[in-house]
């Protein structure tokens, strides 16, 4: 009798497959551990999490090949969007996810890490992440960011033996958590403003009225604003991140660096280009100060910094001002520069860390610069590696760095802002300086007979995976530039 | 139309150097030999291409073996080559100034890793000037800064660390405005045109703007480069740089690479803004002008050898600016020209002055004295060299210098008054130069020294050839450069190149 009086909407379980498949891996994980006498291995635990990862990799084909077939859809109560941008964005994720399971796998053997629990955290968290570059609604992008951001604050926490593991974790949640409370805010006002919190109906109800009194709609769109930049670490809202990118065991700062960016960004341009779109010029010069201030402070304060995590940390601030080009934008074109460069930064940032996990040595503490001194002399593989990741996110031609700057420029110029791509692109230069220094040292000669660093095949694996990503794509970035568009076509408003 | 697969041919041919190169570094001195024999490949393509090249293509254009093809359509990327004679005396410049760089400096220090980047560095820079689409330039050009980079900062001096960085910061910031104004000009004419996307040259230059928009742009371009070349006042990079870099790579950096900051000049910003062109002259002549000035009073007073070679570079690269400005078609010319035979005279230079720090481990003027005694060979490859670049009829400077200076009097008489003071105050601080260096009485480790080895002798040899062959007969350069120099004066015309 109940079934009656509540309609169950249709739900498309295609759409959610991914979402399912992580989550689901994350279930049949955490039931393993409890109910199997024996504990969950390590590589057990690896195995499951890259098959799931992969097997949520190889459902986006499935729904890209819907999509392309009958266009991009909505289900369960239009609460959740099928869609090509949403498809690419899930696909980075889950490739993000097996990349960093294979990095954590050698970083658990050296750590002696116990159990499955950073598995199924992992797991979950990008769950999360797909289902915020899903969301058609400010409740699920809540729900969405809140299910990334939970596994996250524990995965911070994972190196019980390091006290600055701890203070970045209760950092990151009480930060987090503030963030969140401020996003679910300005939702709540978007909602008195419009009478919606679908994204859709929201753009239709500012679409078709006039908004005479809008001070509720920009209180709430502000606050949203607001809970993005936070979780972008957008300069004012950034001083949590070097913070909680030093003290976070390195795997975890890469998967952060990767998913978190894919996720927030995603709900981001879901929010202000196909919710807030017609009032994209209210919002416009708070995105322009916010890329100004993220570029150019983000660069500035890498440069006085000696921990290479908190070093990458800044750059991965600037290049959260470098991804907001493309929302500023609000184009097609831009949303598809966004899109690009977060494909293109995800591998290469999860493949930098990687190194930092090796270089890190057992008990993830040696981060200084100093460690990397000689080390592309000493071990030309590992170092040359790094030195191509470094210039990669210099941004340098031939490396898809260049490329996904060059998208996201493109967006603003074509929009009419050649001012905004000469400040974003001095802070480029500015940060040119760290990645050179960096790059220098590792090239010194004067400190070869340093102890050798362990580099397990499979972590190198994921290095190289990185290195011949951003190389491939950065002589040829033809295809993946043409799947962004696409991508971007089979946008659903 | 020739093929373009001869131009394609300059970029890879140095890569699978490079990368051969790599492979056999293991045994000693292998990888200098597949350098030296690709280096001498290149040589060989550029004189084929050279020969064969035709500047009575299709009707008015003198560009030949063009191709275009698109690499990515969302993103505007081609792969578009074509060269006229501009491109073609840079392309054979290049290569000159690898296979010279490779004989006369060699580095035995991480020899493989050196001739791989000296070789990258080389396909970067022919893509530059083969390029025939703006974005296509900028990204050889931007490449060319990485083996640059890496070159000083693994083989330079003792302040090679901060030489790199303030080379590559100060010409990346530069870039950054030519990127914009690249970015600007593709977009305002996909708004005119509703075309796809595109940067290729040709169809760039149909864009039609505004006085003010073609001024800005002009800014924009001229920064990357003023940097690159360096005009006056943002060369403050190149002093340094020029210093503390290896032989080899001082040699390539004013050798060449400047000279894609006077290419870019002609090809990019007088060539597709002129309308700009002409309301910036007076101002870029100036900035020459303080240039010509300013390197050669500091050419005077610097204490090392090698500034002054980079000081007496700025002053030379001005006069080259100076030329290119002025829209008159012989300074123009002599503009081209000059671009090549600075090219040439520095290789000598930075060459000669190599082999002195080899031998006595300093360039500092005051610690080296008399050496014409034990080195006389040495001093006369000098005396060439330093009179070609003074400009004594008969060598190839001469040429160059007078055809720019008339050209400069007909039009802009009176900044052709003042930069003429330069050619006397070069013949000043090169012969004060050369006294302190090589006249006296040698006495110590001056005495010591040895006079070029018969190999030294046989690098310098073709330099100082070219010097004297231009100097009496430069007509086979002229007569290539010529045409295409006319075709860009009358694209320019209608925006008035004499008023």
């Amino acid at each position: 009798m109940i079934a009656s009086s509540v309609a169950i909407p249709s739900i498309h379980y295609l759409a959610i497959l991914p979402v399912i498949i992580l989550f689901g891996g994350a279930l049949a994980l955490l039931l393993a551990t409890a109910l199997v006498r024996s504990k969950v291995t390590i590589p057990v635990a690896s195995v499951v999490t890259l098959l799931v990862s992969l097997a949520a990799f190889a459902a986006t084909f499935w729904q890209w090949r819907c999509i392309a077939r009958s266009g991009p859809s909505t289900t369960i109560a239009h609460a959740i969007v099928l869609d090509g941008f949403s498809v690419v964005a899930t696909g980075v994720i889950a490739l993000g996810l097996a990349m960093t399971t294979l990095v954590a796998h050698d970083w658990a053997l050296r750590e002696k890490v116990q159990g499955a629990e950073f598995h199924i955290l992992a797991l979950a968290s990008s769950a999360g992440a797909v289902l915020m570059t899903q969301a058609n609604d400010l409740i699920v992008i809540f729900l969405g960011l809140e299910i990334l951001s939970i596994g996250l604050y524990v995965l911070v926490a994972f190196d019980r033996h390091r006290a600055t593991s701890a203070e970045a974790a209760l950092k990151y949640f009480l930060l987090g958590g503030f963030a969140s409370a401020i996003f679910i805010y300005g939702a709540a006002l978007v909602y008195g403003a419009t009478g919606s919190t679908n994204l859709s109906s929201i753009s239709y109800f500012l679409g078709a009225n006039v908004v005479l009194r809008p001070g509720l709609l920009y209180a709430g769109g502000a606050l949203l604003l607001v809970g993005f930049a936070f979780k972008v670490a957008a300069v004012p809202f950034h001083l949590w991140s070097p913070d909680v990118y030093q003290g976070a065991p390195t795997p975890v700062t890469g998967l952060m660096a990767s998913i978190v960016k894919v996720g927030a960004f995603a709900a981001f341009i879901r929010v202000l280009i196909s919710a807030l779109g017609t009032q994209l010029d209210t919002w416009r010069p708070i995105i322009w100060a916010l890329i100004v201030l993220t570029t150019i402070v983000g660069a500035t304060l890498a440069l006085v910094q000696r921990n290479t995590k908190r070093m990458l940390a800044y750059s991965s601030i600037n290049h959260a001002g470098f991804m907001m080009l493309g929302i500023w934008a609000g184009t097609i074109r831009g949303t598809a520069a966004t899109l690009f460069y977060v494909m293109t930064y995800a591998p290469v940032v999860i493949a930098t860390f990687a190194v930092l996990t090796l270089v890190g040595g057992l008990g993830d503490e040696n981060h200084g610069i100093e460690f990397y001194r000689g080390l592309a002399r000493r071990q030309p593989w590992l170092g040359g590696a790094l030195a191509v990741l470094l210039l990669s996110q210099l941004g340098v031609p031939l490396t898809t760095g260049f490329y996904a700057k060059f998208a996201v420029l493109a967006s603003v110029v074509d929009a009419g802002s050649s001012t905004l791509a000469v400040v974003a692109l001095l802070g480029a230069a500015i940060a040119a300086v760290f990645y050179l220094r960096w790059t220098f040292t590792l090239f010194a000669d004067d400190n070869l007979d340093a102890t050798r660093i362990v580099v397990p095949p499979i972590t190198m694996g994921v290095i190289t995976f990185g290195v011949v990503a951003t190389l491939f794509f950065g002589v040829w970035p033809g295809p993946l530039a043409a799947l962004a568009q696409h991508a971007t076509v089979l946008f659903s408003p | 139309m020739h093929s373009s697969l001869w131009l394609t041919a300059l970029i890879v041919v140095p890569l699978i150097g490079a990368a051969l190169a790599m492979l056999v570094q293991k045994t000693d001195g292998r990888a200098y030999g597949v350098a030296v024999v690709t280096a001498s490949v290149e040589m060989a393509l550029t004189i084929v291409i050279a020969v064969l090249y035709n500047n009575h293509i299709a009707q008015a254009s003198t560009f030949d073996f063009a191709t275009r093809h698109v690499l990515s359509a969302p993103f505007g990327l081609a792969y578009d080559v074509a060269l006229d004679g501009i491109s073609l005396v840079m392309v054979v410049l290049c290569a000159l100034v690898l296979l010279l760089a490779l004989l006369g400096a060699r580095d035995k220090r991480d020899e493989g890793h050196f001739v791989a980047w000296l070789l990258l560095l080389t396909s970067f820079t022919m893509g530059s000037f083969v390029a025939h689409d703006l974005l296509e330039f900028f990204i050889f050009f931007e490449l060319t800064l990485v083996p640059s980079y890496f070159l000083v900062a693994m083989w330079g001096g003792a302040q090679r660390a901060q030489a790199a960085l303030k080379f590559f910061v100060y010409t990346f910031t530069g870039s950054v405005f030519l990127f914009v104004g690249i970015l600007y000009l593709g977009f305002a004419h996909q708004h005119q045109f509703q075309g796809p996307l595109s940067f290729a040259y040709s169809t760039l230059s149909e864009t039609s703007m505004s006085h003010g928009t073609a001024v800005w742009l002009f800014l924009a371009f001229g920064a990357a480069f003023a940097v690159k070349s360096p005009i006056w006042p943002l060369h403050t990079w190149s002093p340094l740089t020029y210093a503390e870099a290896p032989t080899a790579g001082s040699v390539e950096l004013s050798a060449l690479l400047a000279k894609l900051g006077s290419y870019g000049l002609l090809r990019f910003t007088i060539g597709l803004l002129p309308l700009a062109f002409v309301t910036m002259r007076p101002i870029i002549l100036t900035l020459a002008v303080i240039g010509i000035l300013y390197g050669s009073a500091l050419a005077c007073v610097t204490p090392d050898l090698k500034r002054l070679v980079a000081f007496s570079s700025l002053a030379q690269m001005s006069f080259i600016t100076l030329g290119l400005m002025t829209g008159s078609k012989i300074a123009m010319v002599g503009a081209v020209l000059l671009m090549f035979n600075h090219g040439v005279i520095t290789i000598g230079f930075f060459l000669i002055i190599g082999f002195v720090e080899k031998r006595r481990g300093t360039a500092t003027i005051k610690d080296l004295t008399g050496l014409q005694g034990p080195a006389p060979v040495m001093a006369a490859m000098f005396t060439v060299v330093m009179l070609a670049s003074i400009g004594l009829p008969g060598l190839s400077g001469f040429v160059s210098e007078y055809l720019i200076l008339i050209g400069t009097f007909a039009t802009h008489a009176w900044w052709g008054v003042v930069g003429a003071f330069g050619v006397v105050a070069a013949a000043v601080y090169l012969l004060w130069g050369y006294q302190r260096v090589f006249h006296g009485r040698a006495t110590g480790e001056n005495a010591a020294m040895s006079d070029a080895t018969t190999k030294e002798r046989w690098v310098i040899a073709p330099v100082i050839a070219l010097i004297v062959v231009l100097g009496v007969f430069p007509h086979p350069v002229l007569e290539r450069i010529s045409p295409s120099v006319q075709q860009l004066i009358e694209h320019v015309a209608p925006g008035g190149v004499n008023k």
